[in-house]
C-alpha cells in the first residue's frame, strides 16, 4: 500500500543535484518522482526509483546521508479540481499533509500525487472510502 | 601494573626530598651553562643557592616559547653538542621551529616516561605496539618507539598515513595497543568501515592518544567504534615529548611523573600561581633534563591538578584532561572560547560526529563565529523542519554554554578536511 521514498541530504550548492543522479544513472536505476526541499543552506532531494535498495545502497556509498520514508501515491484525476478532491477527503479526515509532489508518469488520463501525511493508515481508510485508487509498488513498477 | 614501582608510587615526603634535590641541581646547571637563564636571573639578582625550598621555585623567572625562538637554534641547550645525541624541532607557523636537544641520558629518560604511560595501557613485553604518531623531527614517533622497545614490546613502527595499509597490520599482526593522535583513531575508525571490517576482527585493547585537545565524548566515539579504551597522553617537546603525563586505567585525570617534572597552575594573565583544583596555565619545570632543561615552561595548555591519591596507587598528581591551549582560544565578542567546549556541545546534542569547523570572521567591525558541522546518517531527517530543528538546538546549546551567538551550518559528509594528523578546527579569517 506504501511505496518507499528515498530522502538524500544535499548542500545548497551547485553540483550536489547532478552528483546524485549520476550515482543512481551509473547504476541504471529509473527516477520515477523527484523534488526537492530546500533551504538557503542545504535542501533534501526525495525520489522515488525502479530499485530503491540498491539506489539507496549506492547513496549511501557515495557519501550522501540518505534515509527511506514510505509515502502515498494516489491517482487522483487530471481535471481542474482533481487534486483537490483527494485534499478535501484528507482534511475532513484531519489527517495533515506534510508534503507532496508529482510523479513524471501518468497512467492515461489520471495523475500520479506522492504524499507524506501523519497519520498514513487513516489516510488510506479516507481516500479508499472516497473511492480514490492507492498505488502501491507492483502498481507502479508496471506503469 | 607499573613499570617502576619506587618511583610512581613514591610518598610525598620522598617525593618532595627528590624534587628539591633535582630542581637544585637543574637551576645550578642552565645558571653556569645557559647564558639566557643565568642573565634573566642575575636581572632579578637571584643566584641558585637561593633555592633552597620548593617554594623557591617561585621566585624563578618564567621561560616561553619566545625564549627558545630567541636562541634559537640551540641558545637554550645546557649540554656540549658532543653530548647531544637527538634533535627534534615543532613546526612553527611562523618563522622558525623550535629546536630541541636530548643527551643519551636524556633519551634513555624519555624512553623510561613513555614505558610507564604503556603500562598504564596494559602494555607488557609481549604486546604488539603500533606507533602511527609521525616520526620524524616530531617527537611523536621516535618518542613511542623508545618507549615501547624499552619495554620490549612488539614495536610497528607504521608512522603516519596510508591508513588501509595501517588497518591491514593492525589486523594481521593484532596490534594490542594503538598509539596516535585521537583525530587519527578517528580517522582510522572510518577506514575500517570503508573496508568492511567489523572491530571484533581487529585485537585492540588500549589507545593512547594525544598531541591535540580531544573531548570526553570524542573518546567515547573512538572506544566504541574501536572496542578499546582510550587514555589521554600529554607531552610537549619543549619539555621532552610526549609522556610527560598519562592516564592510568582510572581515565580520571593525567599522572604527571613528578619525578621529573614539576608542575605550577598560572593565572595566565596575572602570572599568579592558583591553587588545586582551579582551572588556568600548565607550568612546568623538568628536573632531571641535560640537554634542554627548561625553568618554569609557559606551556600555553589550560588544565587543572589534583593532588588526592589515586585509586591506581600512583602518587603522582593528575591534572585534568586538556582542555585547550591559550593560544588556540578564540576571543569572539570579548568572550574566551575553546574549540574544545564547541565540540562538547555538538556531542552533547549527541547526534552529530565530530566533524566540525569553526569560522571566525568580522564583518562591519563585529565578529561573527559560524560553525560546520557534518550531518550525520543519525541526524539525517526527512523533514526541513527537523533538520531547522537540529541546527537551531546546536546554536540555543552553544549559547547557552558559552554566551556567545552562532550561525550553524549543516554540512555533507567528508566536506570537512581530515588530516591524519592534527585536525584543522578552525579559520579565523580575521587575521588574514
Ligand atoms: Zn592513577
Amino acid at each position: 500500500m506504501f511505496v518507499k521514498q528515498i530522502s538524500v541530504f544535499l548542500e545548497n550548492k551547485p553540483g550536489r543535484l547532478a552528483a546524485v543522479t549520476k550515482v543512481l544513472a551509473d547504476k541504471g536505476i529509473d527516477i520515477s518522482a523527484i523534488s526537492i526541499a530546500d533551504t538557503t543552506q542545504f535542501g533534501i532531494l526525495r525520489m522515488i526509483v525502479n530499485k530503491p535498495e540498491e539506489a539507496m545502497a549506492a547513496v549511501k556509498q557515495a557519501g550522501f546521508p540518505a534515509s527511506t520514508t514510505e509515502v502515498l501515491a494516489v491517482e487522483v484525476q487530471d481535471e481542474p479540481g482533481g487534486l483537490n478532491h483527494a485534499l478535501q477527503v484528507l482534511q475532513q479526515a484531519e489527517v495533515s499533509v506534510e508534503y507532496l509532489y508529482s510523479f513524471i508518469k501518468r497512467n492515461e488520463d489520471k495523475a500520479l500525487i506522492l504524499f507524506r501525511v501523519e497519520d498514513p493508515q487513516k489516510a488510506v481508510e479516507a481516500l479508499k472510502s472516497a473511492g480514490i485508487k492507492i498505488y502501491g509498488s507492483d502498481d507502479i513498477a508496471s506503469l | 601494573m607499573y613499570w617502576n614501582k619506587s618511583r610512581e608510587c613514591m610518598s610525598r615526603d620522598e617525593l618532595e626530598f627528590h624534587q628539591l634535590q633535582k630542581l637544585k641541581e637543574t637551576v645550578d646547571r642552565v645558571y653556569h651553562n645557559v647564558e639566557s637563564y643565568r642573565h634573566k636571573m642575575q636581572q632579578k639578582g637571584i643566584i641558585p643557592e637561593d633555592i633552597k625550598s620548593l617554594e623557591d621555585l617561585k621566585i624563578l623567572p618564567f621561560t616561553t616559547k619566545q625564549d627558545l625562538r630567541d636562541n634559537y637554534p640551540t641558545g637554550l641547550f645546557a649540554a656540549p653538542l658532543s653530548e647531544i645525541i637527538r634533535i627534534h624541532a615543532s613546526s612553527g607557523t611562523t618563522g622558525k621551529p623550535t629546536v630541541v636537544g636530548y643527551t643519551r641520558r636524556d633519551i634513555s629518560n624519555w624512553a623510561e616516561l613513555v614505558a610507564r604511560c604503556l603500562v598504564m595501557g596494559g602494555g607488557r613485553r609481549d604486546t604488539v605496539v603500533q606507533v602511527s604518531y609521525g616520526y620524524g623531527l616530531f617527537t611523536g614517533g621516535l618518542g613511542f618507539h623508545y618507549g615501547a622497545e624499552k619495554l620490549g614490546a612488539v614495536v610497528i613502527p607504521t608512522s603516519g598515513g596510508n591508513t588501509r595499509r595501517q588497518v591491514m597490520l593492525m589486523k594481521d599482526l593484532k596490534t594490542e595497543i594503538l598509539a596516535c593522535t585521537p583525530s587519527y583513531a578517528l580517522y582510522i575508525a572510518e577506514t575500517l568501515e570503508e573496508m568492511g571490517i567489523n572491530r571484533d576482527e581487529l585485537h585492540l585493547k588500549t589507545g593512547i592518544f594525544g598531541a591535540e585537545p580531544w573531548t570526553e565524548n570524542m573518546r567515547k566515539e573512538i572506544q566504541e567504534k574501536l572496542g578499546i579504551k582510550a587514555l589521554d597522553i600529554y607531552g610537549l617537546s619543549e619539555v621532552i615529548g610526549p609522556g610527560v603525563a598519562c592516564e592510568c586505567s582510572e581515565q580520571n585525570g593525567l599522572h604527571i611523573f613528578e619525578d621529573f617534572f614539576i608542575p605550577e597552575i598560572i593565572d595566565p594573565i596575572t602570572e599568579e600561581p592558583l591553587p588545586p583544583g582551579e582551572k588556568g596555565e600548565l607550568v612546568i619545570t623538568t628536573i632531571d633534563k641535560e640537554g634542554l632543561p627548561v625553568i618554569r615552561y609557559r606551556t600555553r595548555d589550560i588544565t587543572s591538578i589534583k593532588y588526592e591519591p589515586c585509586p591506581c596507587g600512583r602518587t603522582h598528581a593528575r591534572i585534568e584532561k586538556l582542555l585547550g591551549r591559550t593560544d588556540d582560544m578564540l576571543i569572539i565578542r570579548g568572550v574566551n572560547v575553546f574549540p574544545s567546549q564547541i565540540e562538547s556541545v555538538l556531542m552533547a546534542a549527541g547526534e552529530t560526529e565530530p566533524h566540525y569547523l569553526l569560522i571566525v570572521d568580522r564583518v562591519d567591525n563585529l565578529d561573527s563565529l559560524e560553525v560546520w558541522v557534518e550531518v550525520s546518517e543519525k541526524l539525517f531527517a526527512d523533514e526541513v523542519r527537523k533538520l531547522e530543528d537540529v541546527r537551531k538546538k546546536i546554536a540555543s546549546d552553544i549559547y547557552t554554554t558559552l554566551g556567545i551567538t552562532v550561525n550553524v551550518r549543516l554540512v555533507e559528509p567528508h566536506t570537512i578536511e581530515r588530516s591524519e594528523g592534527k585536525a584543522k578546527r578552525v579559520i579565523d579569517k580575521r587575521k588574514m
